[in-house]
Formats: structure tokens, sequence, C-alpha cells
């Protein structure tokens, strides 16, 4: 470590490796031991606790060859006062579906990306891939081909199909629905193309999570959310039911909080009622009294479309496109309603316009027809309630 | 030529043996102590997952040193949670103590289960975004450091309570949709370099970026200008022309939000809403943030009811009651004026004084 750094310090950032809460500072301080690139973070980030502003550059397109993203380049937009970031990108690798890994593999990672880059992890980003923060344009390569060696591949980044994340379904979770991991898996291997050579308006995520719970968030994040749900009667085990009542459940609260009124419990027989048709599969009561009440047998999903955040039209959360689909491998009906929607979008989308800003636009019923769905119920939360409906030609009489 | 196009490792050589053999046949789970889930399987195994704070923004060391610990304990195995923790997969019971042992010896914190409070989804800050208006992992931080308690179950709050940071209005990372959002934002109009604009920006695509049409050519400086009556400092225009920049350190700051959830148990899904419009950046501690936070989290836990998220609470009382309650002001910022507005109005004579 030279002098001149040392008399410079982190002070502010110092600061932040008190208390109990893991320090990212310190994170980045064990890196910068071995790391001239971690340690010319430290700088950097010193400086905007200092000025209140961030000293990242717009832009810049590097890669790796044969993909159109996957990396994220990053310059200092001071390379003079920060001569260790002058180049700092970001490969996003695809993480495990589930988040599920061996020691094994994260060691084979970490002596790689100790070899090319920094030493710095997100684990994980936004989005859910695993963020390799922090190398020079020289080491993309070599470092994507190591990576390959220990079968991580990148994930998506620009006008593509975004690196997909699930919950952890059925691997360990009793109310998933589907198998979210495998679908994310044979989804992500089916959509490799569309992944790694930007071809679309803008970005397109889809998440999966087993049921209506959303662990994954994927009404909220995600243009095609993937829902396990079912559609016959949730299961009871009345014998487990009276074991909450007597270990002191509030039967009565529970049942005050179902949404649509379907769950009755009687306290003389002891009996725990679901009305099959005003459940709306909440999640509420199974989430409270687990052990006596299971998600039913008839399973699959349900597809919401265009939730995204506030960029550029407003956040929006996923409205109900398909209220029920089987979902089992090899999962052809979901991949060819994707085939459908994406083929609508790259036609009609406008640059940077979300799935969800575009079915706005051109309205929900032209993008059912573009994409071939019939209008259903499900799909909003009241009909419309101004008179200016649109007629077909074929709708009405032609006169003249 | 390299490999391509492979693809994630196959999650199944991820799994540990008692899940391969209880994949999908997991009966319920409980919580047997703060940070500890138990599933119970059909067969009757058992797996504890044992959950721990990290900073998200990790070192090779953390790594390796999750690895030693998952190698001594979990035959190997681990996983991280959506919310940037790392779980801890026990498969034989007898390790389950020594584990905890080693983590508190570690200062590992161990929580973020159930009626807890669970670490921040955010973004990337200063620390690598080109967009950042504040720096999310120092809030994070700050943030998490008073809520430690409510993280490893010293104290209890009514339901879950899901904070998210991000660094300025794009969101990443549910803020639209969380019991708590800090996001960092803008107050001041982007400045445009001219001469760089006319070098380098595609003019017609930085007009069609703003939403509110607030950008309108100048053709004398082959360049465009800015309408600063129209534009509500998105950031749009910056990322598509790199001679526009908004960054403003005197006049950027964060706001908070709440009340948004994503989960579909009792209530719907909602987005946040604006509580405060605007905290200055006060690195490194944000003190005026942290307080924020901490208040609307103990206003909301000493009033709302058993199972009650921040915003089932706050539809129940009222946003009216919940302004009065948190002794926050309702101001001219709070009124919507963009796409969702009119769903914001209201349109009944019910309200509470």
């Amino acid at each position: 470590m030279d002098d001149e750094k040392k008399v410079s310090g982190t002070p502010l950032l110092d600061e932040l490796e008190k208390g109990d809460w893991p320090s990212f500072v310190t994170e980045i301080k064990k890196a910068a031991r071995t790391s001239k690139l971690a340690q010319g973070l430290l700088d950097q980030v010193e400086a905007s606790y200092v000025e209140k502003i961030g000293h990242w550059k717009h832009g810049g397109i590097v890669g790796v060859k044969g993909y159109g993203g996957g990396v994220v380049g990053r310059y200092t937009d001071d390379p003079e006062r920060f001569p260790l970031n002058r180049e700092f990108h970001t490969l996003r690798v695809n993480q495990v579906p589930g988040f599920f890994y061996t020691s094994k593999k994260l060691r084979a990672l970490a002596d790689i990306w100790d070899k090319y880059g920094s030493g710095l992890y997100n684990m994980h980003g936004s989005t859910g891939d695993i963020i390799l923060l922090g190398t020079t344009t020289e080491n993309l390569q070599p470092c994507f081909d190591a990576l390959g060696e220990i079968d991580f591949d990148l994930g998506g980044s620009g006008g593509a199909l975004r690196t997909l994340s699930c919950c952890c379904g059925q691997s360990r979770c009793e109310k998933s629905c589907i198998d979210s991991m495998d679908m994310m898996y044979d989804l992500t291997m089916y959509y490799q193309n569309e992944m790694h050579r930007p071809a679309w308006p803008y970005k397109f995520k889809i998440k999966i999570s087993g049921c209506p719970n959303d662990c994954a968030a994927a009404s909220a994040r995600s243009d095609m959310a993937l829902i396990g749900t079912w559609r016959d009667a949730i299961q009871v085990n009345q014998e487990e039911a009276r074991k909450y009542a007597a270990n002191g459940m509030n039967m009565v609260q529970v049942c005050r909080k179902c949404p649509t009124e379907a769950l009755g419990w009687d306290a003389n027989t002891q009996i725990l009622s679901v009305r099959q048709e005003d459940c709306a599969r909440c999640m509420h009561c199974i989430n409270v009294m687990p052990k006596a009440l299971h998600i039913g047998k008839e399973r699959g999903i349900t597809i919401q479309i265009g939730g995204k955040a506030p960029v550029v039209k407003g956040a929006m959360i996923g409205w109900i496109l398909v209220p029920f689909m089987k979902a089992e491998a090899p999962y052809t009906e979901i991949k060819d309603l994707v085939g459908k929607i994406t083929e609508f979008w790259a036609e009609h989308g406008k640059n940077r316009e979300r799935l969800g800003e575009l079915v706005e636009r051109l309205s929900l019923s032209s993008f059912l027809e573009g994409i071939g769905l019939k209008p259903l119920p499900q799909m909003v939360m009241a009909p419309r309630s101004n008179p200016y409906i649109f007629w077909k030609d074929e709708e009405v009489i032609k006169n003249g | 030529m390299a490999r391509t196009d492979f693809g994630p490792p196959d999650y199944k050589t991820m799994l540990p043996p008692v899940i391969k053999r209880n994949y999908g046949k997991w009966l319920y789970h409980e919580i047997p102590q703060p940070g500890v889930l138990r599933h119970v399987s059909e067969s009757g195994e058992e797996l504890f997952s044992v959950r721990v704070a990290s900073a998200r923004l990790v070192s090779s060391d953390f790594i390796r040193d999750i690895s030693d610990i998952a190698e001594k304990y979990c035959d190997g195995f681990l996983r991280f949670t959506t919310r940037n923790n790392v779980e801890f997969l026990v498969s034989d019971k007898a390790k389950l103590d020594p584990l905890l042992k080693e983590l508190d010896e570690k200062d590992y914190l161990v929580g973020g289960v159930g009626l807890s409070i669970s670490n921040v989804v955010h973004t990337q800050g200063w620390i690598h975004c080109k967009s950042a208006v504040t720096d999310a992992s120092g809030l994070t931080k700050n943030i998490m450091e008073t809520m430690v308690d409510y993280f490893t179950g010293k104290k209890s709050v009514p339901s879950r309570c899901r904070i998210a940071v991000a660094c300025c209005v794009n969101m990443c990372g549910a803020c639209h949709c969380s019991d708590i959002a800090v996001v960092g934002i803008h107050r001041t109009i982007p400045r445009i370099n001219h001469e760089l604009a006319a070098k380098i920006c595609e003019i017609p695509n930085t007009i069609a970026s703003c939403p509110t049409g607030a950008i309108r050519p100048n053709p004398k400086l082959k360049s465009i200008e800015i309408n600063p009556d129209k534009c509500m400092m998105c950031g749009n225009c910056t990322v598509v022309c790199p001679a526009i920049k908004i960054m403003d350190p005197d006049n950027d700051g964060v706001s908070i939000w709440v009340g948004g959830k994503v989960s579909n148990a009792r209530s719907k899904p909602m987005f946040s809403r604006l509580a405060i419009p605007f905290i200055p950046n006060n690195p490194p501690f944000w003190p005026e943030v942290t307080e924020a936070v901490t208040h609307l989290v103990e206003v909301w836990a000493g009033n709302a009811r058993p199972g009650e998220r921040m915003g089932e609470w706050i539809t129940r009382i009222g946003w009216e009651r919940f302004f009065s309650i948190a002794n926050l002001p309702f101001t001219d910022k709070h009124l919507d004026d963009f796409t969702h507005a009119n769903t914001t109005f209201r349109s009944t004579t019910q309200f509470k004084f």
C-alpha cells in the first residue's frame, strides 16, 4: 500500500465499520488487501460520501465474444483522481435457481474472481444474478472463459430477457404449487439466445413464485409473473385444526381475516370449513395454520403481465392475463405464450417501452387480440364505466 | 471458441440429500427459535435452516468463511435468500447448536425469520451505479443498525415489515411495493451540455424518452431544451443522452414511502405511498433517515393489530389518520399528478377528521 493512500484514508466510510450489522466497508477493505480495484473503489466511494455525488460515468460498450449482454461497462468519471477505477466493469453471472450452492462451487467462483477481478460480489443483485463487481476490459474474456469451466454462464442485460429468478419452491416450501426452481432452470436453458443477445425494445423479466405469497416479488417486478396456484379446494386436516384451537389459536380472528369470508370455524362441532367457490386463494389461513391447511391438489400457475418499477410511465403491479394454466415440464404452453407476447411487443413496442406500458398505450383488448386470448372477468377488477366503446366493422350494420 | 449459452449450474447438483429426498414432500415448517426454520416432510425427516445477515456487498473472504462454516455443519450446503441473507442448511440436528454457537462467536447475526424485520433489499448506490442519487449500502447499514433487535427477534413486530432502499427513482428493488421504502430523488431539472449534445446526442430518441413531453429540439444549438414546468426529474433522458446531467448534490436527497406489499395474503398487493417527500443526503450516518424509519416502524408496531402489515394497518385506519398518528405533515408533494393520479383522489364523504 503506498503512503499517499494511507494519508488520505477513508474517515467517513470507516464510521460504517462500527456496530453490529455486517459492514460493506469492512468487506471492501478485506478485498482491498489484495486488490487494487477494491482499493480504488474505497477511494472513490469515500469521495462520494464527502461530495454527496456519484463518480461513475455513463455507459460504454464492453462484453465477451458471442454475447450482446451480461457485462455492464463501468468507468470512473475522474480517472486522474481515481486511476485505479479507470475500468470497473460488472459481470452478471446467472445464479443457481433458488440461490442454492455448494461450498465447493462458491470457492471455485471466489478463486476465479480473485484472479480476474476485485474479489467483491453482490450476493445477489436485485434481479437475481451474482454480481461480480469491478474488473478491467482486458480481463473480461478470460474471466468469462474461466467461469465457463465451472459452469457459470452470464445473465441478461439491455433489451433482452433478463436473468430469471424464483423462490425456493418445492425444494423446501410446503406451500409451493409448482416446481418453481425446475421451471426457472428449464426456461433459462430454453431462452439462452434471448438472454444473451438483446433484440427487444427494452428489458423483459420473468419471475416465478410458488404460491400467491409471491416471495420472488414476481407480480411487482416482472413483465411476466408466473405464480403458483390451485383451482380445487384447500385441503383441511380437522384434527390439526382442533389442535391449533386447543393450543390457543384465535380461530375467530383467523376467519375474520379471510378476505372473501370463505373460512368458517364452528366452535361447537370444532369443524373448520372452507367454501371452495368463495376462496380466492390468498394464503392467509394456510400461512397461519400450516399443519391444518394445505394447498389444493389441482395445481398450476396464474400469469400476470406488466409489473415494473416507475420508469417511465409509473409503477405497475402485474395484471392477470391467464387465471390458470397447467405448469408441467417441458412447459410448452408457457413457452408458446411467451413467444406470442414477445413477438407482439417486439413488433409494436417503442424504444424503452416495457410490456405493461405497451398494453396501456394500445389497450388491453388490442393486446389480447394480438396474442389470441379471449377477455375474461378475472382480468379486471370491474368492467368499464364509460360509454366510449370501440366496435369492429363486422359488429355493426354498414350503411352507405 | 469459448463455451456459450450453457446457463447456470444445474440446481440439482446444489441440493443437500435431505432436500433431494423430500423435494415436493414438505408438510409444514415452524420457527423453533428466532432465525431458525424447521421444515418437516411427509417422511418425518427434518431440515433446519439457520438464517444470518449479510452486507450483500461481500468479499471473497466472506464467501470462504461461510463455505468453511457450511462444510463444518452442513456438508457444504448453503443458500442465499431473496433478501440477501445467508442460510445454512442443517440436516443433522446434533449440529444445530454447535453451528449457532460458532455463528455467535464469529459475530454473525442470526434472525430475519417470521415476525421480524429482515434484511433490506437495496440497489448499488455510489458503489457502482451511474445514476445513484445516494448510497444504498450506507443507508442500509445505518437503517439495519437501528433494526438489529427487530432482526434478531429481541423486539417483535405485528407482522412482516419489508424495507427497501433504491438510490434513484428507477426504484430497482421493489421499492414501489415495500412496507417502508427509501428512494433517492432529484429536485432540480437536468442541465444540458449543448456543445456535447450536438456531437453525441441522438436528438429524436432523447425527445421520445421524456414521459411528459418536456423536451423539445433547439435547432439553433443542434441540441435540445427542457421545459422546467413539465420536467418531473425522472432522469430517463440522462440515460439516453450522456450530455444531460441531473446530479445536484445540494438538492438531491431521499424520500420515504410506506404501505406497499407484494404478497396476496389477506389483502391485495399494494403500492408504497409517499410519506416524507425529502430528507437531505447526510452521509455517513443519514441520521434523519434512520430516525424517520425507526419512527415509522414504532408507530406501526405500536398501533397495528397482530398480523397487520404497514399497508393493511393504514388501509384500516385511513391515510388521514396515518398522517395524524405518525405526526407527519401532509403537503402539496403528497398529491399525485402523474399517470395514476385520479385513482388516488377521494370520491366519498366517508373520511375521518
